[in-house]
């Protein structure tokens, strides 16, 4: 697991301007870091849809903006995700922590999350990586600067 | 009640560089009034985020700030945006033109058309500048102090619906307003 000094680190050497989130229980971890005196500014939003919207408004404003989500706020946030990515086509980053992960690899849980996550993100045509316990930070800011490179949306599935 | 075309004359005649995101029916009439680069048609949308649009681009650039003309069945469908709006101490204006019906569809009413107290919804949001104007002699009298008040505010304007309405079509497609920004704001 990435911890919330090692994320901000990798984030700030990437020129993460601001961070859009609704926590989960793995992110929240994170929370300390981000928002401590060396951390990145932190825009706390109610809905996730809210988060892609703001983050467009920075993209166009020249800021580069990460988003910190759950997957269920992923499959909440369908339209906004699909206007700023697709009709307006905003390099977008995203990291989404994909609950159960692991207990649905273990076969230990009934959770569909782990189900839908994956097709979710080719459903909407996101080019994604998968970060689990063998991966680090330097697999964040390297996914963050592929896609940078690229001019795409762009997203890390982080195993929980 | 005034109509949106009166109510946004008025803004549109003091208006001083800022930003301004149009979306639904606004951005069919912004257009009558206004053809500058720091104009953002957001159609097609992402119906409700106008609002988190221009926050994002206010947070980019606070001292020129942004006015959002948002609609009452756009605002509805993002009301926590007026939570996150007030939490960040946003250079943002945002005007709520309420004429109670999803006009670009035709004209069908919204939910509470008409009982919704969009003032008060704000301020319990924790937005602490929130004006309401019904009529239009109001709202140009009292258009300097909310021009010149702190931000992030709010202003809540009772406007007459429309019937019969199409979905407008922006001026010049999304592709080609974000590089026309982009470049107005220096940052491509």
């Amino acid at each position: 697991m990435i911890t919330g000094p090692e994320a901000v680190a990798a984030l700030k050497s990437c020129g993460i301007t601001h961070v859009l989130w609704i926590p989960d229980t793995a992110l929240g971890e994170w929370e300390p870091a981000l928002s401590g005196p060396d951390g990145i500014p932190l825009i706390r939003v109610c809905r996730e849809g809210e988060a892609f919207g703001i983050a467009a408004g920075l993209i166009m404003g020249g800021k580069k903006p990460v988003i910190l989500l759950q997957c269920t706020g992923l499959f909440e946030a369908g339209d906004t995700l699909r206007n700023v990515i697709h009709d307006m086509h905003l390099p977008i980053f995203m990291v989404v922590g994909v609950r159960s992960y692991f207990a649905y690899r273990d076969t230990t849980t009934m959770d569909t999350c782990p189900i839908y996550t994956e097709p979710i993100m080719r459903a909407w045509q996101i080019p994604y990586v998968v970060l689990d316990e063998r991966h680090t930070a330097a697999d964040l800011a390297s996914a963050y600067n592929q896609i940078q490179a690229e001019k795409r949306a762009g997203a890390v599935l982080l195993a929980e | 009640m005034m109509t949106q075309l009166q109510a946004l004359e008025v803004l549109a005649r003091k208006r001083s560089g800022q930003m301004v995101v149009t979306t639904m029916s606004s951005a069919g009439i912004w257009p009558k009034l206004s053809d500058s680069p720091l104009d953002f048609h957001y159609i097609p949308s992402a119906m409700g985020h106008a609002t988190d649009l221009g926050l994002g681009l206010a947070l980019a650039h606070p001292q020129r700030g942004a006015f959002v003309l948002n609609g009452d069945g756009c605002m509805l469908m993002n009301l926590g945006s007026l939570v996150t709006l007030a939490s960040q101490k946003a250079n943002v204006l945002l005007i709520i033109l309420d004429n109670g019906l999803y006009e670009v569809t035709g004209g069908q009413p919204i939910p509470g058309a008409r009982q919704i107290d969009f003032a008060n919804l704000a301020r319990a949001a924790g937005i602490q500048h929130v004006f309401s104007f019904d009529a239009l002699e109001q709202w140009q009298a009292g258009v300097d102090e909310v021009l010149n008040g702190p931000r992030p505010a709010v202003v809540w304007l009772k406007v007459e619906g429309r019937l019969g309405q199409q979905t407008p079509k922006p001026p010049r497609p999304l592709k080609e307003q974000i590089e026309s920004l982009q470049k107005a704001l220096g940052v491509c």
